[in-house]
């Protein structure tokens, strides 16, 4: 029992990378854009991240410069598929590339390199007080560190956002059907580069978390595939921010039972091992579209805005 | 404010032109790059030219990378002219690989040319297939293929990496996690100096662009890329052309896979695709679904990736810069997509008191 405790304990942890892109993901596809630059994206937050905070020991200027780093490919994904109107498919890969090149090259110099001490005690665990007291729950949930509880804060603002909130629906109608939302005055084109700008920081977070917290030092190519993995995660919570719990989590876990199987004797080759998360997306992905009332995605998603062709 | 309209289709001349320009501005991008990293761009920019030209050696080694690289983008633009997102070229490469090593070791007392032929049939088959399985997915039930496809390259390089760690691993080699080198008959030869994938290459292009502009299956393939919707009430069984057309863009990956196991590295790594079929999405998409450019601009992105190479131990200018080259080269080329499908400009001007004409 013990030792199952531990083990969710530490799926949490290796779920929220997966959690930040997930939701960063669904909040850039509500208004009905599909980025596959999700690794790009998480790799310029992780390297961004590591930098700044390596260089300046602060966490606050480490988490800014990891959400500003990714905002920039961000931008320039926002920039080609809603200004110029480009293929989304295409753009998003390269803004993988690009993200994996960037990365790689203000990474060269970091490989190996370690946060300071008092940087890392920030992000040491921390109870919350009653809550762990709840029995499985609390030591579960809430006795992590800081920035995994950053995630549960923003994974529920955002559930409220686009459920109870103008904007949040706003942002849901140009997603669905931006020429009724154009028709009633909403800016189309700001939605999309506001919550592309906005889901581009969290995946940016999301690899910021690899580097700073889970690893924490600077190895090439951080994420291994988790900003792929996100984009599968959207259709597995069908678009809803708290189903992103479930998928990331359960997912974290499938990312760590390697090493538990191991603990038990249990021999099957790792490398077999290591493929069960991209063997799971697979059956998560059919499961999905076999089942069409689960793929609630947006209607205008992956679609090019153009309003002389109402 | 701008008018933004969208115009009459451009000359094809004009669309090579609109994407050179993308290409030279992402190579001006990045000098201004390296300049700030401390080099001097002319500099850098030449020694990426001699890095790939400097010898008959050099020379070779680019072409050695053209080869596989324009296969699997000619393999990648089949499906991509469908619409089908294939970017699972790496596991395809991989998995071809696999299939003609397989011949390779168990079978090596065959006549060469028989053990190349069975290679070659097994890696285009067990490719073909690698590719089927998303396909089939996304035609029944309308699955995801992007990330399908996207998922079985780590599947097909975890395998990789299990049979070169465990039931594959050579026993002579002194327990260094290897597969064993294949015998020289499961070696391409080579003519010119050359391996004979280069005559490969060229008959693939050939036969894809006969496939594009003479054959049914190009027909429908642009077709169904166009709209599916048409091609439905065309008469077409979108299902089969889907599964056929999505079985040779595997098969030719899987073919490069073979290529490369047989005549570059001698064996199977998990490193004998190392990022190429991520590279010929690119090649593929900047030759705008034209077979013909594909040698081209293969060329041109071996150039690019020999080059970054190079200069990695002239300039410690890490190999990832090519990354960042052909990202940046695609984000241009993306960018000048627009100015061929779209016209902008100036509003016209009413003429001074006209509003009550």
């Amino acid at each position: 029992m013990l030792s199952f405790i531990v083990f969710l304990h530490a799926a949490i942890q290796a779920g929220t990378p997966l959690l930040f892109a997930t939701v960063g993901e669904i909040v850039t596809e509500k208004v009905g854009n599909l980025n596959l630059g999700v690794e790009g994206l998480m790799l310029m937050g992780a390297v961004g991240g590591f930098m700044a905070g390596y260089k300046t020991g602060s966490p606050i200027i480490a988490l800014l410069a990891a959400a500003l780093t990714a905002m920039v490919g961000g931008w320039i994904y926002a920039f080609l598929t809603v200004t110029l109107r480009a293929n989304q498919v295409v753009t998003g890969l390269s803004i993988t590339i690009l993200g994996t090149g960037i990365s790689g090259f203000l990474g060269q110099s970091l490989v190996g390199e370690v946060l300071p001490k008092s940087f890392t005690n920030v992000f040491r665990e921390m109870s919350i007080p009653v809550l762990n007291k709840i029995p499985i729950i609390g030591p579960v949930f809430f006795e992590q560190n800081l920035f995994v509880y950053l995630g549960f804060l923003i994974t529920i603002l955002l559930g409220i956002y686009f459920n109870f909130t103008r904007f949040g629906l706003n942002a849901k109608t140009v997603g669905e059907n931006p020429y009724a939302a154009d028709a009633n005055g909403i800016s189309v084109s700001l939605y999309k580069y506001i919550h592309i700008l906005l889901g581009s920081a969290l995946c940016g977070l999301g690899g910021a978390y690899l580097s700073l917290v889970y690893i924490p030092a600077w190895q090439e190519n951080i994420t291994a595939g988790r900003g792929w993995i996100a984009v599968a995660l959207v259709i597995f919570s069908m678009w809803h921010p708290y189903r992103a719990f479930i998928g990331a989590f359960v997912f974290g876990g499938l990312d760590i039972i390697g090493f538990r199987l191991q603990e038990f004797n249990i021999s099957i080759s790792q490398y077999l091992i290591d493929m069960l998360p991209y063997f799971v997306t697979i059956l998560v992905l059919i499961f999905n579209s076999v089942r069409k009332d689960f793929n609630a995605g947006p209607k205008g998603l992956s679609v090019s805005y153009f309003r002389e062709e109402r | 404010m701008l008018r933004i309209s969208k115009r009459a289709e451009m000359r094809k001349t004009h669309q090579g032109l609109v994407r050179l320009a993308a290409i030279v501005a992402s190579l001006i991008a990045m000098s201004g790059w390296i300049m700030v990293i401390g080099h001097n761009p002319i500099m850098v920019y030449t020694a990426m030219l001699d890095g790939c030209f400097g010898s008959m050696y050099r020379f070779l080694e680019t072409l050695k990378f053209t080869i596989p690289l324009s296969i699997a983008a000619l393999g990648i633009m089949m499906a991509f002219k469908m619409k089908f997102w294939n970017i699972g070229g790496e596991g395809q490469i991989l998995m071809g690989a696999f299939a003609a090593t397989y011949f390779a070791l168990n079978f090596s007392e065959l006549p060469k040319p028989m053990l190349l032929l069975l290679m070659m049939v097994s890696a285009i088959v067990m490719g073909g297939l690698w590719a089927l399985i998303p396909a089939i997915f996304k035609v029944t039930f309308g699955t995801n293929e992007t990330v399908f496809t996207l998922m079985l390259n780590y599947i097909a390089l975890k395998y990789i990496i299990y049979l070169q760690y465990g039931p594959w691993k050579d026993p002579k080699a002194f327990g260094f996690p290897k597969i064993p080198n294949f015998t020289d008959n499961a070696i391409l030869p080579k003519v010119l100096n050359l391996h004979v994938g280069w005559i490969i290459l060229v008959i693939a292009t050939i036969i894809l662009y006969l496939v594009f502009h003479y054959t049914k299956l190009g027909f429908e393939v642009a077709v169904i890329g166009e709209s599916e919707n048409t091609a439905r009430y065309a008469g077409m069984t979108v299902r089969r052309v889907v599964m056929k057309a999505v079985f040779l863009s595997g098969g030719l990956c899987g073919l490069v896979g073979m290529i490369q196991a047989s005549a570059v590295s001698n064996t199977l790594t998990s490193e004998i695709s190392a990022g190429i079929g991520y590279d010929a999405i690119i090649v593929a998409w900047l030759s705008n679904m034209n077979p013909l450019a594909v040698p081209v601009v293969g060329f041109l992105f071996a150039i690019l990736s020999q080059g970054a190479s190079y200069i990695q131990t002239a300039f410690q200018i890490p190999q990832s810069a090519a990354d960042i080259i052909q990202g940046m080269i695609l984000i241009f080329a993306l960018s000048g997509e627009f100015f061929i499908k779209y016209k902008i400009s100036l509003p016209e001007r009413r003429s001074k008191g006209g509003q009550h004409a």
